[in-house]
């Protein structure tokens, strides 16, 4: 018989879908589904056979770590937010502030199974004894939100949020809190800080949130993915979770695929995974047969790959050891026509809006990068600029208040670690390669191709293309020339010819 | 929720519209509908399914629901089928008027449409 599903692609066979087990399988907003899937089955398993410190140890057994990007064992977390259990306002929040470009694994885990977060966060509740939860949720994801809040509404008339939890006694209750965009509130402590209705800044840690958290009160923050992960642990048990990954990172990882790139998607495979295996084989590979030059992970925070590590496993160490970091799981391949200054460019030109300016290390230090940057990709750079560059970025790194700060450079120091041809090349050539950088690159017309149409002339939006009195031998008209001081190097001109007539240089 | 037997309960009356038994003659269509697959078009792929198993008196015997992304974005928008003891079926890049040829061909007339499948559409 003729294959006809989904899973019959190699897109998915080699995937294993353990956080995004019900996205696209269940209805969101029908809680009887999740039920029939076994859910509030892990809740209820914890609340009336389980000690909360029992619940700790096994996430601890588990060996799962925070999906959001810094790979902080989740356990761990937990148990130091333990302590005085009933005799202290506690809080539970959930961070689905998702905020790196082109990363969209939390919307879908919110929108396709929404109720996994919720009762994962009940569990936390339990662990820690806090009653109640926060969900910080960004407020550009208005289905998340919606699907948020039946799920939440659901839960509550089924009473599997509320008070006495299956006449335990457990009383936990779940808010939703919007996020008004600001990448900055993706770091915790920010993060917090919005949830109590102030300007989302960061502060420094100590004291950690698990000793003073919101409201000044202990709190746990976890992921969107990590919540996905908890109910199926406490129902198959830390030991099958802990087979699944390699030694330090254990469990599965979703990758929202992107770029240059054959089968774009949701991705999740085990850690460990080699890179290769997820952009040729599930990616399906580059597309029109261009050549892979490299994969971008953690988003602003991360660093670019380069060909020689895409047999690296990836796991939380890997990826730090090669410069990069997992991130919440963006992964964006780029292939030869991408250039590596501009995508760095791209990046810190992001954390420059994005830095909350609380800090002068992230606020001056990554604004003085770009200009920097701004320099190399406009034909001005010169060979002490890297050297600037990296001690800068060391410096910044080092210095920066929060996470944001401290991360801001990575795609800076990755890109020169690997690609530091390509930043020559901008600034003794006065080259792009790749043939990104406008103010690096000229368009021309050979007079001997050029016919004459005068087609090229008619897209021009800027109306530098001009007739001259040369006409080539055997052609009836005069050929084009470009006006190089207008050019804007839109490409419409090479676009429109049919005759291969004009050249990017 | 009192107890766990209450939740037990639910499961059970449930399980069998998620995870269609075998000998079962009911099928099961889930439609794409985060933002990826509304963005791209999946709410007129809804309601055309919705009304159509309606208006063909088929309603007891086919569910069509909404669901989450299954992760194939450029494919969207996507619907499946699932039927107790056969493949399940992914449809892709859907549109009302394939959907209705769906419902006529496959849903009433019990024949996978071939060409809409993902399979298919992997091969072009």
């Amino acid at each position: 018989m003729a294959k006809t599903s989904l899973y019959d692609t190699t897109f998915c066979k080699t995937q294993q879908r353990l956080a995004l087990r019900n996205c696209g399988v269940i209805d969101p907003e029908n809680i009887d589904e999740y039920i029939a899937m076994d859910g509030y089955r892990a809740l209820g398993k914890v609340l009336t056979e389980m000690t909360p410190d029992q619940v700790i140890d096994t996430i601890l057994a588990s060996g799962l770590r925070g999906r959001g990007g810094a790979g902080f064992p989740t356990g761990m977390k937990w148990k130091f937010a333990s302590g005085n259990r009933g005799n202290v306002q506690k809080y539970v929040c959930c961070n689905a502030d998702e905020g790196d470009p082109g990363a969209f694994m939390d919307r879908s885990v919110l929108e396709g199974d929404p109720h996994a977060v919720v009762e994962a966060m009940a569990i936390a509740g339990y662990a820690i004894g806090a009653d109640q939860g926060y969900i910080y949720v960004r407020a550009e994801y208005p289905i998340a939100v919606k699907r948020l809040e039946i799920a939440i509404d659901q839960a509550k008339k089924y009473g599997l949020l509320g008070k006495d939890i299956f006449g335990t006694g457990f009383n936990f209750d779940l808010s939703i809190r919007l996020g008004a965009g600001a990448f900055v509130c993706g770091e915790e402590t920010a993060l917090m800080t919005s949830i109590e209705g102030k300007r989302g800044e960061p502060r420094p840690r100590p004291p950690f949130p698990a000793v003073k958290g919101l409201f000044e009160k202990p709190t746990i923050l976890n992921n969107v993915e990590t919540y996905a992960n908890i109910p199926q642990i406490i129902l198959n048990g830390a030991e099958w979770f802990s087979s699944i990954g390699t030694e330090k990172s254990k469990g599965t990882k979703v990758f929202a695929l992107g770029g240059k790139i054959t089968n774009t998607g949701l991705v999740e495979v085990p850690m460990g995974t080699s890179l290769r295996h997820i952009i040729e084989d599930i990616g399906g590979g580059i597309p029109n047969g261009k050549k892979f030059k490299a994969a971008q992970t953690g988003g602003p925070s991360g660093g670019c790959i380069p060909a020689e590590h895409l047999d690296t496993p990836i796991d939380y160490d890997n990826l730090l050891a090669i410069g990069s970091m997992m991130g919440s799981g963006g992964l964006i391949v780029m292939d030869e026509d991408n250039c590596m200054v501009d995508i760095a460019r791209f990046f810190l030109d992001f954390t420059v809006d994005e830095s909350c300016g609380k800090c002068t290390p992230c606020r001056v230090g990554t604004k003085r990068l770009l200009e920097i940057l701004d320099k190399i990709i406009s034909g001005n750079g010169e060979m002490e600029d890297l050297d600037k560059l990296e001690e800068l970025a060391n410096y910044i790194k080092s210095a920066s208040l929060c996470g944001l700060g401290q991360t801001a450079p990575n795609p800076v120091l990755s890109t020169l670690r690997y690609f530091r041809d390509e930043y020559i090349a901008h600034i003794v050539d006065k080259k792009c390669p790749a043939g990104v950088c406008k103010k690096l690159i000229r368009y021309e017309i050979d007079p001997e191709k050029c016919i004459g149409c005068g087609m090229c002339a008619k897209k021009c939006p800027a109306s530098t293309i001009q007739k001259t009195d040369y006409t080539a031998p055997g052609h009836k008209l005069p050929s084009m020339k470009i006006e190089q001081a207008n050019c804007v190097k839109c490409g419409a001109c090479m676009d429109t010819c049919k005759f291969g007539a004009i050249s990017k240089h | 929720m009192k107890s766990l037997a209450e939740l037990a309960e639910i499961r059970e009356k449930n399980r069998s519209k998620v995870i269609l038994p075998d000998g079962s003659k009911n099928l099961r269509v889930v439609v794409g509908m985060a933002t990826c697959g509304i963005a791209a078009g999946a709410t007129p792929v809804l309601n055309t399914l919705v009304e159509g198993v309606k208006a063909e008196g088929i309603a007891d015997k086919v569910a069509v629901l909404q669901t989450g992304c299954v992760g194939v974005c450029q494919y969207e928008p996507v619907v499946e089928v699932y039927e107790a003891g056969k493949d399940r079926v992914t449809y892709v890049r859907m549109t009302a008027e394939k959907a209705e040829r769906v419902l006529k061909e496959h849903l009433v007339g019990g024949k996978v449409v071939e060409e809409y499948l993902i399979t298919t559409a992997q091969k072009a």
